[in-house]
């Protein structure tokens, strides 16, 4: 099951030439923009581990295509993310994310019903990939 | 990037005009500045008209589907302090921008310091830091030879050189690099580390100025920052460039400039001293002759 998370998660997976225009209209804009990966993709999982600092005084994207390369050579099999920081008073936070790497294989989510007082259905979603402990989760 | 290719060749573009690229690439601006802006350095000047004509021709042959490789940019400017390595490595900045060979043109000028750390894992992060601040520019490297050390085997010099090369030969597209510094000492540098020469496709030489020319430079830095010679400080100037020329530490243009700066203090103090009334705008801007005369040049001594 394919992950959709941030921006453009349901367009097909970007080619390097395309995220560096993301990237360049970001850094355009005057935001941070920096690298994240996680092996979590639970929904609820925010905070990913970030690769290196935010980039602030890059002008130019190919600084950032290239960390990304770096940074899959090492997490090529985890999920990665960029994600632009907007610090203008007023916004102080994220105005851009969208996931430029993922596992080759994603097993997806389970959900699971509990019934509790009333009848009631309380519902919750683990990822399958989760099972394993972190590092281990795909190949 | 290949899809692009391939559009723009299904496009019939079957001729090209090299003068209305060269009008519209505004390189002609740049290239006369190049030549009303700096004095002198006539070999400079003709190798980077040859080089921007190659690279107008490069985009040509592109055009018409002609594919050649994308050209190695990365050069190497030697030549003695003050003859005019920085300003000129601006002006490549913009040129190679203006050719679109660089996406934004912004020039980062560093030294060993920047790029060297100082302890183990310290230089990696610090070196591409830097790289990554100059993609889409040009990077500078000042006195590019003392990142080589070879009397310390344990120096991180190396490791600094060895990301460098691997960015210069893996990101071509995104950054050019230009090592500067003094001839003789690039020429070992280079000799030591054969990987830079051959990733180096241009060595330009930066003669050093003659007398004529260091008085002519003399007189638009004076001119620029609004004061003025008369005859005789101008010629006092000129037995000054003879005389500090030959001593040790000459660094062209800068040792110029230095000596302007401190023949503006001489006249300052001249002119509050003989001040007894209202004095006029004239008078404030002339440098005369003895501002220049009372340097420790013309003693004997060495202006720093």
């Amino acid at each position: 099951m394919r992950v959709t998370q941030g921006t453009f998660s349901f367009l097909p997976d970007f080619t390097d030439q395309q995220i560096h225009e993301q990237v360049q209209y970001c850094i355009d804009n005057g935001w941070a923009v920096s690298i994240e990966y996680t092996d979590d993709p639970h929904p609820r999982n925010t905070y990913w581990e970030m690769w290196g600092h935010p980039m602030f005084d890059n002008p130019d994207a190919a600084a950032v295509v290239y960390e990304l390369n770096e940074c899959r050579k090492i997490y090529g099999s985890y999920y990665i993310r960029i994600i632009a920081f907007d610090s203008s008073p007023g916004w102080e936070s994220i105005r851009l994310s969208f996931i430029v790497n993922r596992p080759s294989e994603e097993p997806g989510f389970k959900l699971s019903r509990t019934e509790v007082k009333g009848r009631n259905i309380q519902y919750s979603i683990t990822p399958y990939s989760s099972d394993n402990p972190q590092g281990s989760r795909y190949k | 990037m290949e899809n692009e290719g391939q559009e723009k060749d299904s496009e019939i573009v079957t001729e090209v005009n090299l003068k209305e690229d060269f009008q519209a690439s505004g390189v002609a601006d740049i290239l006369s500045e190049l030549d009303n802006s700096l004095i002198g350095l006539t070999p400079v000047k003709t190798r980077i008209k040859e080089t921007a004509s190659l690279l107008l021709v490069d985009k040509a042959r592109e055009k018409l589907g002609l594919v050649n490789e994308s050209p190695t940019l990365h050069m190497s400017f030697s030549g003695n302090p003050g003859t005019g390595k920085t300003t000129v490595a601006l002006k490549m900045a913009n040129l190679l921008f203006r050719l679109g060979y660089v996406r934004k043109g912004h020039l980062v000028t560093v030294t060993r310091d920047d790029l060297v750390g100082q302890y183990i894992g310290h230089t990696a992060p610090k070196t591409k830091e830097v790289l990554k601040k100059a993609m889409g520019g040009v990077l500078f490297i000042d006195e590019a030879y003392y990142l080589y050390r070879p009397e310390n085997e344990r120096d991180y010099g190396q490791e600094a050189i060895e990301i460098l090369l691997q960015v210069m030969e893996n990101n071509r597209d995104d950054l050019v690099v230009i090592l500067a510094g003094y001839k003789d000492k690039m020429d070992k540098f280079f000799e030591s580390n054969p990987g830079f020469r051959s990733r180096i496709a241009h060595h330009i030489d930066f003669p050093d100025y003659s007398n004529n020319e260091l008085l002519e430079i003399a007189e638009v830095m004076v001119a620029s920052m609004n004061y003025q010679f008369n005859e005789e400080s101008k010629k006092a100037m000129a037995e000054y460039i003879k005389i500090r020329k030959k001593q040790p530490h000459f660094a062209n243009a800068r040792s110029i400039r230095n000596a302007i700066d401190r023949a503006r203090l001489r006249q300052a103090n001249r002119v509050f001293n003989n001040s007894k009334g209202p004095i006029g705008a004239s008078f404030l801007s002339q440098i005369e002759d003895i501002d220049i005369r009372q340097s420790r040049v013309f003693s004997g001594g060495i202006d720093k």
